[in-house]
């Protein structure tokens, strides 16, 4: 525990990649394997499942720190992570004997299923033991979600070094499910038995933006185009009978997805396909709103099965027979599915993406207009040469999303933000007129520099009209060129519009407030 | 009815009595000033009263001024209104300012801390009725460390830093946090460099503060002669020009806005060190306490929550907006 502690602070107090890394690859040297085991499963996203509420570890944070609660909360706020603020208000020095990472999360793993009051004993004993920033980890531990700034690549890289296992293969084999407590450092990571891994992903491969003198360099001739369609990215495999399904996330979502389960039946086994999900219905691609009702839901009824039907639009494939075609050129790939996908019964939730061919950038550019009317955000380029590689890698794949949708908004409502953005009002709030008042219709985190962001909070705080918690209703002034790529109607929303992606893309200072975009004008953008 | 001690106006804090003003934001006919910090002594007034250590401090900032100074405890009387400086702990010749008349006394901190730093004469606190208090770290989660421990952190980090011929930069404010790390420094690890305006602050310090010996970086000095030493700097320099002719790098800045996680990655310095010349949640707290006042006005800082949390535990406490800046977060990263 002390030393996984020092590691985050570690990883914490540089932005030096090249020091991260080094950080990492001693640690993954000299911790004992159980312990790496647990960072690796920590680092890639697997904690064990939360033993106990905020709410309950914010109360006992206060009463150790013999504090109203309504203070306790004022600091939360303030510091904007739960972890840290409490790492800070139960102020111990922390002379206890810490216990190692694997004893402490074998504790909060067998603390589940204990009373409220054994709980708490457990966690305030912690607490207490531990110095600031071991507490801090211990918090994170507890509550999930360690953003340190360390990607997943990254610790891979060190890990890499560490046992001397090329990256790619090391990634490959920590993909999945897998958890310190069914298997060992050993077997993980230098003996994966392949029985065992029927339903191992490979890593995803993931596009870049396109790039200004991208065209001026390239040759059309030498890049297959398809729409980039606009679902969720998940990967398919059919091995040994079973059907597995896994997204972007590397969570597995095959039970969400019931209807592709018949696939099983006519996929042969050792099938690996790249894909989206898109809702498809009476041969209509549906829009992204609807995908996001299948995936919001844990249980999947009939009657939303009927409603908003799923299918996989397929783009690439990754194994075949069992083999793996990663290294194959794209082209060989796209022609065994193709040849694949000829075969399928009509009737099945399987789609083909088309694979386009132009001769020069005029007519992509020309289908690129197209993505409304395809139901696509835009095209992807992939190079027909280029291999299936692992995670974002500049040069074979590039994205050329459609120019987004644009609307001035007004300021209304902020809220501070969290992590780096700590004690600055960062999260906003934007409305659009609607008669003689301003209806909220987008909140948006993204888009302004840091100098911006910095004015942005000093007019916040001199502005503030009305206070809920925390956020804070300003006074209506600023007006912001908002951006966002899809549009929907909605009935969850108050402005009767859902939009996806919002974010700022420049601050009108030249605008008043009565300048502003009217709801109406939002509206007349829906498809 | 009667008029308070000291009033909050458009110029400052304002004692009508005496027609004299109290770390005025505008330009008054005279004004008794805390500390030397930019928004607490400001230009434009025609008479200053410090304490005699600020005097210097104060002339090097705002030039040619008429400014008289007092030692601590000396009781100095206009129109009847009784006042005198005490120490407050914050940078070398700071004060708390004390207002008596008519048997009511009010305290002004100004900004104060009550650890010892060793170069400020250390907070002693004075009994008053009513108390103008700072608060700029007044939540619960601000809680120092020993400064010893600080600073020797400090040394480990630049001992390390020149094994690995790597220099170490140094950042706080120009006035007070320098000389207080310069003062803790161990020569024996290396040279110490200094930027311009921490070199010609420190330079005025020296009159009467003792401190290891520095070098001003000039344009003659090398990235080779540099190498492995400390430099010393005001945090502005990140990402400037100037901090790319000291070589290979491992910058440090001290603040007491570093104990938060979120201010540390925005800084993006290599070592954040929690260190600061305000008081900490328990030092208000204690300080208060010890002044045995009944009324608090909170100035700068968390004011709000610390006002309401004052009033639950007994006291009556308000808040009052004035132009001191505090060191905010955002401050911080910007002066």
């Amino acid at each position: 525990m002390k030393r996984f502690a020092q590691l985050i602070e570690q990883l914490d107090s540089t932005n030096k990649t090249n020091q991260k890394v080094a950080a990492l690859t001693r640690y993954f040297e000299v911790a004992p394997k159980e312990d790496a085991l647990w960072a690796v499963a920590l680092l890639s996203k697997r904690r064990p499942s939360r033993p106990v509420t905020t709410t309950l570890m914010r109360q006992w944070a206060a009463e150790i720190a013999q504090l109203p609660e309504w203070l306790f909360e004022e600091s939360y706020h303030i510091v904007g992570d739960l972890a840290e603020t409490i790492a800070l208000l139960v102020q111990e020095k922390g002379t206890g004997e810490a216990p190692t990472l694997t004893q402490c999360i074998e504790e909060i793993i067998a603390l589940k299923p204990k009373t409220e009051q054994e709980k708490k004993d457990y966690i305030t004993h912690r607490w207490k033991g531990l110095n600031n920033f071991e507490r801090f980890v211990f918090n994170k531990i507890l509550t999930g979600g360690f953003r340190i700034g360390v990607s997943q690549k990254l610790m891979t890289r060190a890990l890499s070094k560490a046992v001397a296992i090329e990256e790619n293969i090391l990634a490959h084999r920590l993909m999945g499910e897998w958890s310190p407590q069914t298997t060992t450092f050993e077997e993980l990571i230098f003996h994966p038995n392949p029985e065992d891994r029927i339903s191992q992903p490979y890593p995803f491969f993931l596009a870049y933006a396109m790039e200004d003198d991208f065209m001026a360099k390239e040759n059309p001739e030498n890049w297959h185009i398809e729409h980039k369609w606009d679902g969720m990215r998940a990967q398919l495999i059919v091995r040994a009978g079973k059907i597995f399904l896994w997204s972007r996330g590397e969570e597995l979502i095959t039970d969400k997805f019931p209807e592709l389960n018949v696939l099983a039946e006519f996929f042969p086994d050792g099938t690996v396909v790249d894909g989206e999900l898109i809702p498809y219905k009476e041969n209509l691609i549906g829009d992204f709103n609807a995908l996001q009702k299948r995936i919001g839901r844990k249980s999947v009824s009939q009657k939303l099965k009927q409603a908003i039907p799923i299918s996989i639009m397929l783009y690439d494939l990754l194994e075949w027979n069992g083999e793996d075609l990663r290294k194959e050129p794209l082209f060989k790939r796209q022609k065994l599915l193709a040849q694949f996908y000829a075969q399928l019964p009509p009737e099945l939730p399987v789609l083909l993406s088309e694979v386009l061919q132009f001769s020069n950038w005029e007519d992509v550019a020309k289908e690129r207009e197209r993505a409304q009317e395809k139901r696509s955000e835009g095209l992807m380029l992939k190079h027909r040469e280029s291999p299936y590689e692992v995670g974002r890698k500049k040069g074979a794949w590039w994205k050329w999303k459609s120019d987004p949708k644009t609307i001035d908004a007004v300021l209304t409502y902020a809220m501070r933000g969290h992590g780096r953005r700590t004690n600055l009002y960062t999260d906003y709030t934007f409305a659009l007129w609607q008669e003689n008042e301003l209806v909220t219709f987008a909140k948006a985190y993204s888009g302004l520099t840091d100098a911006e962001i910095k004015q942005v909070d000093q007019f916040v705080k001199q502005n503030t009209t009305d206070r809920f918690g925390p956020v804070r209703q300003v006074k209506p002034s600023l007006v912001f060129e908002i951006a966002f790529e899809g549009i929907a109607a909605s009935s969850r929303h108050k402005s009767g519009v859902a939009v996806r992606f919002p974010r700022i893309l420049r601050w009108r200072h030249d605008k008043k407030i009565n300048e502003a975009n009217s709801l109406d004008d939002l509206k007349k953008l829906l498809p | 009815m009667q008029m308070p001690l000291l009033e909050f106006t458009a110029k400052g804090i304002y004692c009508a009595q005496a027609d004299v003003y109290l770390d005025p934001w505008r330009g008054v006919e005279k004004a008794i000033i805390s500390h030397g910090h930019s928004d607490h002594a400001r230009w434009g007034s025609k008479q200053y009263i410090t304490h005699e250590l600020n005097v210097p401090i104060i002339k090097h900032r705002l030039g040619n001024i008429s400014v008289s100074g007092r030692k601590y405890s000396e009781t100095f009387t206009i129109n009847g209104v009784q006042f005198s400086l005490h120490p407050a702990g914050h940078v070398p010749g700071s004060a708390q300012i004390r207002v008596e008349y008519q048997g009511e006394i009010w305290v002004f901190t100004g900004d104060y801390k009550t650890q010892e730093d060793g170069i400020s004469t250390p907070f002693e606190p004075v009994k008053c009725h009513t108390f103008i208090t700072e608060c700029t770290f007044g939540l619960p989660v601000f809680k120092w460390d020993e400064p010893k421990q600080i600073h020797t952190n400090i040394n480990q980090w630049w001992a390390e830093n020149n094994t690995q011929k790597t220099t170490s930069l140094l950042m706080g404010y120009s006035l007070g946090k320098v000389q207080r790390l310069l003062k803790h420094l161990d020569p024996s690890i290396g040279k110490i460099y200094t930027h311009g305006a921490t070199e010609e602050m420190t330079e005025v310090l020296r009159n009467f503060i003792e401190f290891p010996s520095t070098q001003r970086i000039t344009r003659e000095t090398t990235k080779k002669e540099i190498e492995g030493n400390l430099v010393l700097a005001p945090p502005a320099v990140m990402g400037s020009a100037w901090i790319k002719k000291l070589g290979k790098l491992s910058t440090g800045y001290a603040s007491g806005w570093m104990a938060f996680r979120g201010a540390r990655r925005r800084r993006a310095v290599d070592r954040a060190f929690v260190l600061s010349d305000h008081a900490d949640w328990n030092g208000l707290l204690s300080a208060i306490k010890a002044t045995e006042c009944e009324n608090v006005i909170t100035t700068h800082g968390y004011t709000d929550l610390f006002a309401k949390y004052l009033r639950e535990n007994g006291w009556n406490a308000r808040t009052e907006k004035t132009q001191y800046e505090a060191e905010t977060l955002e401050t911080a990263a910007a002066e």
